[in-house]
């Protein structure tokens, strides 16, 4: 009696302590976000794998970092967010640059005349863009910087921007594109763009050889020294130079290198002692853009406010086909951003932000980063019209936006190799006997879950250049049967080897086995994809051995030639088709120019590269199409790559969030999305009602199991001795 | 005793020095200072001058460990080993590849870990104890035999189906706390009852079957007997007598990981979002970040001697016939 007394006693002791912890929360108990600020619509979202490294706009060089960039800073350019293909579109300055072309002399000449030797780009700032509020702005009565300290002691007590109480603004100048780009050529920052727009930029070699002598104890002052290709012709309107012909280069100003940057902000950030706290430009940008940073722990969280003096910007009132239909237009004509808040918070592993996204913690799936590496799998079923979600998501209402990024995966063979490169009609046949044995819509059916279309050239779709239908088809490995390409029989490719002296996989002459080598990144490929890939190609007699290595190996053999398949990917800068075909150009070859070229297969052709260099500098239309054709003709023919695919990106987006198209190239586009915060809240309450029984079921479990031992122990003490 | 600990700390130079030099060596052997500037600078466009510019930059444009072009000393001086080396012993970590202040980032991401990994280290301990006391208890029955296949089923299981199995119940389909995260302002507990549990749990298998194994020598000494024989109760026996004669071992084991456990742990702290030094590490190593790898080696290093140190000392305040000499 008095053991049940006490039993009872603890169970109800426990459900008092769950039913006191229960009490302790006022929303759902998995709750993982903080509370926002009321009246603000917060947008939640996730970074992951890694914090961003870089947040300078002269260092960073990547996706995951031009996410928060694109949002802080505004490029001269951008692209419009609905229109395909894509359209550049007139950002921080007023219109799309003026071009004039020059002669050696610096004289306007025509583009026909034969004696262009520069480009200059002219542009006119917009007059109503302001900087976001920061202390590095803030001035006393006199004018003078209020936070120009000279001692580490004297700025002490600021640990990060917050900290400071006053803040200022004042509106984007000329002069502040010019320092950025000044910026971009200081070997001291180390920035990327060095290397490539040295080669355009008129001057800008020199520029940073000249800066490299300067002592550089405190801060330096760019505007002191000259770039003879960039001119500040009054407050507002500004020119940069270039050497040549580079039609591309507009493009580059619509990416965040080319953002205006103010001196006075370069110089807070080299208060002394600042770098020892992180309080850096690489840590807390300060830009023009629709937003900007209020919180930087890399290790949990960003958080981005509403730049209260953002420039009036609105959502466009036309897009392509089918924007009306899909509701990305109800918004067109509004002033935006529409959200007040964005919060990205830091993912390392797939279980908890899925997890969080099907709870609605998180507004969508992901940022940059969709379905690649088949996160998401589990969202979706092979149904009768292709993927489709699961009943599960499908009666959360979740929608799928999918994007094929401007990028690919692909297989090269590398050109040089005495086995399987070369230009001969035998290596060529032996090359194409590859291609067809690799059944690529097999490979991206079991391991992409069919989320791919397989490439018949590098360009991939929504670029110019891109073929559709039977005209685009590569007639060595596929044919056209019934209105779509069907990939030859494989006896084409056995009767491929007979002729490339390769009957049955073996060598006509000495009777060995054809071996190939393969090398891969470790991480990048798992025992199944090899097992699928060996067996593929033993339907020809073809045997394959895998050299897996980490990505520095990787790229060392690629360097040194020492390959003869290798995998690999690109993520195109721009949407031009000069982008991927640059690939393959000799020029970018690591064999030819003893550089880290991007033409890995050493393709090395010259008629291709004859007519790599009239399309870059031709303008759009039918001529640059046709050179385009050939080109692709000759990748086709040539069979440089194994295979190549184009990834498509699938995300996820929950109920209330509107405007989610994708763009392939720029991030920047939180400014276009749509929160509806009480439909949010509704949906958050009722997918998380706390499951409770657990908590009871594990204290009964507890008290049963100790039961025995508690009874048998008591059992013991009164026990005669036995011994 | 004062002696001994200054004797122990001069004993650790050499131990630095080696474990610097071998941290050095392992990750130069896998990674060379190019690698890392095309790590840093990214992969796209990235010139032999940019790489150069880097590496001059950040102080990897001087060999490795002998400076033939040198002389001198500066033979020895002037290289990436020695540079990189000295200032560690001046606590001096520096800045990680991507410009941050190391010491900064170190002193701010130890509390989280510390956070999940003293109320696991503690409750583990307790309940490890409490476990392996009662299965002491029942020595030779069937509860003893069970409790021993139960010990090793828990033992084989992997770490990461806890974590996983772990947050798929209790966060997913339960709903009870947060799948992960931290939040440091409010309610930070709410974040560390899955870790710690998961941590606690993961841990009672071996935690509970070696102490059992420490308790069941000390239970079969005479000094046992004879308390059973004067009358005293079993719980008597396990917590007035067997539990104060086993802490010798049991010091060996616990005390030298408190210092450690700043340093928190690689796979709880990935996969709960907790933003400790655990995390830091992993991060550090997945981006070719050398210079924080090294700093953390080198604390982790420190912290461990300090352990063995505390080891030793704690022997004395268990057991006085230890004497420190």
């Amino acid at each position: 009696m008095k053991a049940a007394l006490r039993f009872a006693a603890l169970l109800a002791a426990i459900s008092l302590a769950i039913g006191l912890t229960s009490g302790c929360s006022e929303g759902p108990w998995n709750d993982p976000n903080p509370s926002s600020p009321p009246n603000k619509i917060t947008y939640q979202s996730v970074m992951t794998p890694a914090p961003p490294k870089h947040l300078d706009t002269a260092l960073s060089y990547a996706t995951d970092e031009a996410l928060f960039l694109m949002q802080i800073y505004e490029p001269p350019l951008g692209y419009h967010f609905l229109k395909r293909p894509y359209e550049l579109i007139p950002q921080s300055v007023e219109q799309l640059p003026e071009v004039t072309y020059l002669d050696k002399d610096g004289a306007p000449v025509d583009l026909e005349s034969g004696e262009v030797a520069y480009t200059r780009y002219q542009m006119t700032v917009r007059p109503e863009a302001h900087y976001q509020p920061h202390p590095a702005f803030a001035v006393d009565a006199s004018g003078e910087p209020l936070y120009l300290f000279s001692t580490a002691q004297e700025g002490a007590r600021f640990h990060q921007v917050p900290d400071f109480p006053e803040l200022g603004s004042r509106p984007v100048q000329a002069g502040d594109f010019v320092y950025a780009i000044k910026r971009l050529a200081d070997p001291v920052l180390g920035s990327p763009m060095l290397g490539l727009m040295g080669q355009y930029i008129v001057g800008m070699k020199e520029f940073s050889d000249r800066i490299d002598e300067e002592p550089r104890e405190r801060w330096l002052d760019l505007r002191q020294y000259e770039m003879t290709g960039l001119e500040i012709i009054d407050d507002q309107t500004f020119s940069i130079t270039i050497n040549g012909r580079y039609p591309q280069f507009i493009y580059w100003l619509a990416m965040h290198f080319f953002s205006p940057i103010a001196p006075e902000v370069d110089r807070f950030y080299k208060n002394p002692g600042f770098v020892d706290r992180n309080l850096t430009l690489d840590w807390w940008p300060v830009g023009a853009g629709p937003f900007m940073m209020v919180k930087n722990n890399p290790n949990t969280e960003i958080v981005l406010e509403k730049n209260p003096n953002y420039r009036p910007d609105f959502y466009p009132t036309e897009g392509e086909q089918g924007d009306a239909e899909a509701g990305f237009l109800d918004d067109a004509g509004k002033r935006l951003p529409f959200i007040d808040r964005a919060v990205f918070r830091l993912e390392k592993t797939v279980l908890p932000l899925w997890t969080k996204f099907l709870q609605g913690y998180y507004d969508r799936s992901g940022e940059v980063r969709g379905n690649t590496n088949r996160v998401f799998d589990q969202a979706f079923v092979v149904g009768p019209d292709g993927l489709e979600l699961t009943e599960e998501l499908r009666g959360h209402d979740i929608t799928v936006s999918q994007d094929v990024k401007p990028g690919m995966y692909y297989y090269g063979f590398n050109m040089r190799d005495p086995v399987i490169g070369g230009y001969t009609d035998e290596r060529r046949k032996l090359r194409r006997a590859l291609q067809i044995a690799f059944d690529l819509e097999e490979y991206i059916n079991i391991f992409y879950k069919g989320n791919g279309i397989a490439g018949m050239s590098p360009i991939p779709p929504g670029i110019p250049g891109f073929m559709d239908g039977e005209a685009g088809i590569n007639p060595y490995v596929y044919d056209w049967v019934d209105g779509k390409a069907q990939r030859k029989p494989i006896e084409h490719a056995k009767q491929l080897m007979i002729e490339a002296g390769y009957p049955n996989g073996r060598n006509a002459v000495t009777g060995e086995p054809l071996k190939i080598f393969i090398d891969v990144q470790s991480q990048a490929m798992n025992n199944t994809t090899m097992n699928w890939i060996t067996r593929t190609f033993s339907q020809i007699g073809v045997q394959v051995e895998y050299r897996p290595a980490d990505w520095n190996r990787t790229r060392e053999k690629l360097l040194t030639g020492n390959t003869q398949i290798f995998s690999h990917g690109w993520i195109a800068d721009y949407p031009d088709p000069e982008n991927f075909l640059f690939l393959l150009s000799s020029s970018e070859s690591p064999l030819i120019c003893e550089c880290d070229g991007a033409n890995n297969a050493n393709y090395d052709s010259r008629e291709y590269d004859d007519l790599f260099e009239q399309m870059r500098l031709e303008p759009s239309g039918p001529a640059r199409d046709k050179i385009i054709s050939r080109m692709i003709d000759l990748y086709q023919k040539d069979a440089i790559w194994l295979y190549t695919f184009f990834p498509k990106d699938n995300y996820l987006n929950n109920a209330w969030v509107s405007n989610t198209k994708r763009h392939g190239i720029t991030p920047g586009n939180l400014k276009y999305l749509r929160i509806d915060p009480e439909h949010r809240a509704e949906r958050q309450a009722q997918w998380n009602q706390p499951v409770t029984w657990p908590l009871y079921a594990g204290a009964i479990l507890l008290l049963l199991l100790l039961l025995p031992g508690v009874i048998a122990y008591r059992r013991r003490l009164k026990a005669t001795a036995t011994h | 005793m004062f002696a001994y600990i200054v004797r122990r700390l001069l004993y650790a130079i050499p131990i630095l020095i080696g474990v610097n030099l071998l941290t050095f060596t392992l990750f130069f052997v896998v990674n060379t200072p190019d690698d890392m500037a095309v790590s840093q600078l990214g992969e796209k466009y990235v010139t032999p001058e940019a790489i150069e510019n880097w590496k001059k930059k950040n102080g990897y444009d001087k060999p490795l460990f002998v400076n033939a072009d040198a002389s001198g000393t500066s033979q020895l001086t002037d290289t990436i080993f020695f540079n990189k080396s000295v200032r560690l012993f001046a606590f001096d970590f520096g800045r990680s590849e991507s410009g941050r202040d190391i010491t900064t980032d170190v002193s701010t991401r130890m509390w989280p870990s510390l956070a999940v990994a003293l109320p696991t280290f503690i409750v583990g301990i307790g309940v490890n104890i409490t476990i392996a006391l009662m299965v002491v208890m029942f020595h030779a029955t069937r509860l003893d035999r069970g409790a021993v296949f139960l010990f090793v089923a828990l033992m084989s299981i992997s770490y990461l189906f806890y974590i996983i199995g772990g947050q798929y119940l209790v966060a997913k389909s339960w709903r009870l706390v947060p799948v992960s995260g931290f939040v440091p302002e409010g309610q930070v507990w709410r974040f560390l009852v899955l870790p710690v549990m998961v941590g606690v749990i993961a841990g009672i298998g071996a935690g509970a079957r070696w102490y059992r194994t420490l308790f069941l020598e000390e239970a079969n000494q005479d000094y046992v007997r004879t308390a059973r024989a004067k009358g005293c109760s079993e719980l008597t026996i396990l917590f007035k007598h067997i539990l104060p004669n086993a802490m010798i071992p049991i010091l060996t084991g616990v005390v030298v990981l408190i210092p450690t456990l700043f340093m928190g742990s690689l796979l709880i702290e990935s996969f709960f979002g907790i933003p400790g030094l655990g995390s830091y590490m992993l991060d550090a190593i997945n981006s070719q970040d050398f210079a924080i790898v090294r700093s953390m080696v080198f604390i982790g290093s420190i912290l461990y001697i300090l352990g063995l140190i505390l080891t030793d000392i704690s022997y004395t305040l268990a057991d006085p016939r230890v004497r420190l000499s």
